[in-house]
C-alpha cells in the first residue's frame, strides 16, 4: 500500500470534477479523499487528491491525469515539503470528560447543545486521528470530515513548480502551461 | 461583424476548421444547424445509421490523414455515437462529433430526446464539450479539431445546445487555439535519443516493434531508412500494417495473437525491441509476465501516459515520431559507424522462422471454397494501391495475413475497441476521401447484418466501394474459440446466413450490384467482375468454409511461447533455436 498525495490545477470550468472522477474510477485508481476549491486564480480551481496506490505507479496515475486536457498542473505534496491539514466536524456527548478530550487536543467546541457538543479541529491527519480515538469513548454520534487540502512549504508555489516534479509528465514545456496559468 | 445565428456561425466554423465532408443525420435539437449546412460548400452525406457516420468520419480519417466529422441530433441521434467514438478515441483517430442539446433551459430535465452525452462520452474521448452560449461556438470547434489532430490523435465530441444554435451571436473564428492544460510534446529530448541510438549499437538481437503511430505520424518513409541504417528485423502490428512494405526482406510479418510464427518468435529471442508507435496491447504481448522477456525496451511514443503502462521502458522516448526518427536516424547512424554488431546470426535465425513456418492454410477436402483464398485472391487482384477496411473476426485476421500491404493508409480496422460492423461505414467513409482508389470492404457475414444499410448511403451518394462479404454462416471467430475450448459446443454462432438473408438480393435491393460465388473455380472471375464494375457499389457473397481457422495463434492469456501453428500443434523447432 502507498498512499500519495497530488495537488492538481484544473481549469475552472464544468465537467471537470466529472472528468476526474471518471478517469480515476475507469482506470482503478483509488481515492482516499479529494479536495477541490477555488484559488486565487478565477479561472483556476485546485484539487488535492490522496491516493492509495497499490499496483499502480504514481508516473502513470499522473501521466494518466495530465492527459486531461483541462488538467493544467500536477505536483506530488511529499510530507517533508508540504503542509497538509484535515478539517474534522464531531458531535459527542456533552460531558465533562469529553470536554478535557478536546481541550487536550486543542480543540475547539464550536456548538453546545443540552446533551452534545460539536467539536471541530483543524490538523494533520495523524492528530485528527488520534482526537477521534480519544473521543470515541465518549460516544461519538455524528462526524465529518474534510479530504486533505495541501501547499508547498516555503517560498514556491505550486504554479512555479508544477510539473517539474513528475516522472513522465515533465516532458512537458513546464513553462507553458504554467506561464499561460498565470496569466 | 455581421450578425448570424449559432447555426450559421458552427457551419461557418466548420468551413473554417477545413472540413469539406461531414457524414450525419438530422433531427429536432440539431435541426437549426440543417438549415445553413444546406447551403454550405461542405458536402454533407446523409447516412442511415448514426453509428455508420461515426464509423465512416473515422474511415475517412484513417485513409486521408485528416480529421472526419460526423453530426446528430440529440438523445438516441447522439448515443449512438458512442460506438464509434469509443472505436475512433482507441484506435487514436482524428473525428470530430458534432451533437444537438436540448435547450439548454431543459438540459437536466428529462426532456425529449435529453441524453447526457458529453456525460456519456467523457470516458471514450480525448475531450468534450457542451456549448450552450453561441458565442463559444467558434473557439470550440476550434479547439476541438485542434484536439483531435494533435499530439496522440483521437475522438472530440461538441455538443450544442438547440437554443445555442438559434441565438444571435457574431461570427469569431480564433486564429490561434492555446490551451492551459494541452502542450503535446513534439520534439523529442536529446539524451532520450542519445540513450536509444546507444541500446541499439550495443544489440545483437534487436526487432523493430512498429505499431499504428507510424502510420498517424506520416513516418513511413523515415522508418524505412531506420530499417535500412540498423538492419533489424521489423514487425508491424495489425494497426501499422502497410507502415512498412510486406515485400521488403527485412519484415516478419504481424506480431501477436494471430501473428506469425517468425514476428512472435523475433519478440520473445530479442534482446532489444525498438518500439515505435505502439502500445503493448494484450494482443501483442499475451500473458505480459513472459513477453520478450529477454528484451531491453526503447519506447518512442507522443503519448507519455504510454511509457511503462505495460511494460517498463529502459529509454523513453516522447515525442512526435517523424521528429524523433530524424533525429534518432542520424544518431543511430554515426554510433553504429563506430561500433555495429553483427546480426548475421539473428537475420539467419529470424528468416528462418520465417521460411519455415511462413502463413498458410489448406484447401477444403470438400471442394468447398476457403476464406483464406478469397481474401488472398482479392489482395492479388486488386493490389496495393487498394484500401481495404475489415470487421472484427476471422475474416480481419486473414485479411490482415493474406493480402500484401505495400503503403501506409491502405488498411483501415478496429483494432483496439474491435467493433464489428466496422467495415462497410469506414470504406464508405475512405472512399470519400479518396474517390479515385478502389475500397473493398472485407467483411464477415455476422459484421455484415450488423451495418450494412450504409450500402443505401453508398449508392445513393456516387460512392462504389466493393464488399466481400466472407460468408461461413456463423460467428465465425467466436466459433473457433468455440471449437478450441468450449467442446466444439456452438451455443448461439450460427447464423443461417447461406439461407437468410440472401445477400445478393439484399444488396440488389439497396441499389448495389449483389454477386455471388460458391465455388474455387468461381473465385477470381468473380472478384474481376466486381472490379470492372465502378458505377455502384458492388456485395460478393463468398460462400466459404466454415470450419477454417486463424491460424497461428496464441490463446488468451498465455504466453507468446506457446504459439500453435495449427490445432495443438507446436511449431516444430530445430534443437539449436530452443
Amino acid at each position: 500500500m502507498a498512499i500519495h498525495t497530488l495537488a492538481v490545477l484544473v481549469e475552472n470550468s464544468p465537467g471537470v470534477l466529472a472528468r476526474v472522477a471518471s478517469l480515476f474510477s475507469r482506470r482503478g485508481y483509488n481515492i482516499d479523499s479529494l479536495a477541490v476549491g477555488p484559488t486565487e486564480n478565477p479561472k483556476v480551481s485546485r484539487m488535492t487528491i490522496v491516493l492509495n496506490l497499490e499496483g499502480h505507479a504514481l508516473d502513470q496515475v499522473s501521466a494518466q491525469l495530465f492527459k486531461l486536457v483541462n488538467v493544467i498542473g500536477i505536483s506530488e505534496m511529499k510530507d517533508s515539503d508540504s503542509l497538509k491539514r484535515e478539517i474534522l466536524l464531531v458531535k459527542v456527548a456533552n460531558t465533562a470528560a469529553a470536554k478535557e478530550v478536546v481541550k487536550k487536543h486543542g480543540a475547539v467546541i464550536a456548538d453546545e447543545g443540552g446533551k452534545t457538543i460539536s467539536i471541530e479541529a483543524v490538523g494533520q491527519s495523524s492528530a485528527i486521528e488520534s482526537l477521534l480515538a480519544d473521543l470515541k469513548a465518549h460516544g461519538i454520534r455524528e462526524l465529518v470530515q474534510s479530504g486533505l487540502v495541501g501547499l508547498e512549504r516555503g517560498d514556491s508555489t505550486l504554479a512555479d513548480r508544477t510539473l517539474s516534479t513528475m516522472g513522465t509528465a515533465n516532458e512537458s514545456d513546464p513553462n507553458s502551461s504554467t506561464a499561460d496559468y498565470q496569466n | 461583424m455581421s450578425k448570424m445565428n449559432g447555426a450559421q456561425s458552427l457551419v461557418n466554423a466548420l468551413e473554417a476548421a477545413g472540413v469539406d465532408v461531414m457524414f450525419g443525420i438530422p433531427g429536432g435539437a440539431i435541426l437549426p444547424a440543417y438549415d445553413p449546412i444546406f447551403d454550405s460548400k461542405i458536402r454533407h452525406i446523409l447516412v442511415r445509421h448514426e453509428q455508420g457516420a461515426g464509423h465512416a468520419a473515422t474511415g475517412y480519417a484513417q485513409a486521408t490523414g485528416r480529421v472526419g466529422v460526423c453530426i446528430a441530433t440529440s438523445g438516441p441521434g447522439a448515443t449512438n455515437l458512442v460506438t464509434p467514438l469509443a472505436d475512433a478515441q482507441m484506435d487514436s483517430v482524428p473525428i470530430v462529433a458534432i451533437t444537438g442539446q436540448v435547450p439548454s433551459a431543459a438540459i437536466g430535465t428529462d426532456a425529449f430526446q435529453e441524453a447526457d452525452i458529453r456525460g456519456v462520452t467523457m470516458p471514450v474521448t480525448k475531450h468534450n464539450y457542451l456549448i450552450t452560449d453561441p458565442d463559444d461556438i467558434p473557439r470550440a470547434i476550434a479547439e476541438a479539431f485542434h484536439i483531435a489532430s494533435t499530439g496522440r490523435p483521437g475522438a472530440v465530441l461538441v455538443d450544442i445546445a438547440k437554443d445555442a444554435l438559434q441565438k444571435e451571436t457574431t461570427f469569431n473564428y480564433p486564429k490561434n487555439v492555446s490551451l492551459a492544460g494541452y502542450n503535446p510534446v513534439v520534439e523529442p529530448k536529446s539524451e532520450a535519443i542519445r540513450d536509444a541510438a546507444a541500446l541499439i549499437t550495443q544489440s545483437k538481437k534487436p526487432v523493430l516493434y512498429v505499431g499504428g503511430g507510424i502510420i498517424k505520424a506520416n513516418a513511413a518513409k523515415e522508418l524505412m531508412q531506420l530499417a535500412e541504417i540498423t538492419g533489424a528485423p521489423v514487425v508491424t502490428t495489425l494497426m501499422a500494417r502497410g507502415a512498412f512494405p510486406d515485400s521488403h526482406p527485412q519484415h516478419l510479418g504481424m506480431p501477436g495473437m494471430h501473428g506469425t510464427v517468425a514476428a512472435v518468435t523475433a519478440l520473445q529471442k530479442a534482446d532489444l525491441l525498438i518500439t515505435l508507435g505502439a502500445r503493448f496491447d494484450d494482443r501483442v504481448t499475451g500473458k505480459l509476465s513472459t513477453f520478450a522477456p529477454n528484451a531491453k525496451i526503447i519506447h518512442a511514443d507522443i503519448d507519455p501516459a504510454e511509457i511503462g503502462k505495460n511494460r517498463h521502458a529502459d529509454v523513453a522516448i516522447i515525442g512526435d515520431l517523424k521528429n524523433i526518427l530524424r533525429a534518432l536516424n542520424p544518431a543511430t547512424k554515426a554510433a553504429l559507424a563506430k561500433s555495429h554488431p553483427d546480426l548475421t546470426p539473428w537475420l539467419t535465425e529470424t528468416y528462418g522462422w520465417r521460411s519455415k513456418f511462413p502463413l498458410g492454410y489448406d484447401k477444403p477436402s470438400d471442394g468447398s471454397v476457403s476464406p483464406q483464398y478469397v481474401i488472398e485472391r482479392i489482395g492479388k487482384i486488386s493490389g496495393p494501391d487498394t484500401i481495404f477496411t475489415a470487421g472484427v473476426g476471422q475474416h480481419q485476421m486473414w485479411a490482415s495475413q493474406f493480402i500484401g500491404y505495400e503503403k501506409p493508409r491502405t488498411w483501415l480496422n478496429s483494432g483496439g475497441l474491435g467493433t464489428m460492423g466496422y467495415a462497410v461505414p469506414a470504406a464508405m467513409g475512405a472512399k470519400v476521401g479518396a474517390p479515385d482508389t478502389t475500397v473493398w470492404a472485407i467483411d464477415g457475414d455476422g459484421c455484415f447484418q450488423m451495418t450494412n444499410q450504409e450500402l443505401v448511403t453508398c449508392a445513393l451518394n456516387n460512392i462504389p466501394i466493393k464488399v466481400a462479404v466472407i460468408n461461413n454462416e456463423s460467428l465465425g471467430m467466436v466459433r473457433q474459440w468455440q471449437t478450441l475450448f468450449y467442446n466444439q459446443r456452438y451455443s448461439n454462432t450460427d447464423l443461417h446466413s447461406k439461407r437468410i438473408p440472401d445477400f445478393k438480393l439484399l444488396a440488389e435491393a439497396m441499389g448495389c450490384v449483389g454477386l455471388r460465388c460458391e465455388r474455387p473455380e468461381d473465385v477470381d472471375k468473380t472478384i474481376e467482375a466486381a472490379m470492372a464494375i465502378n458505377d455502384r457499389p458492388v456485395v460478393v457473397d463468398f460462400n466459404v468454409h466454415r470450419d477454417a481457422m486463424v491460424w497461428p495463434m496464441v490463446a488468451a492469456g498465455t504466453s507468446n511461447d506457446d504459439i500453435t501453428v495449427a490445432r495443438s500443434m507446436a511449431p516444430v523447432w530445430d534443437s539449436q533455436e530452443l
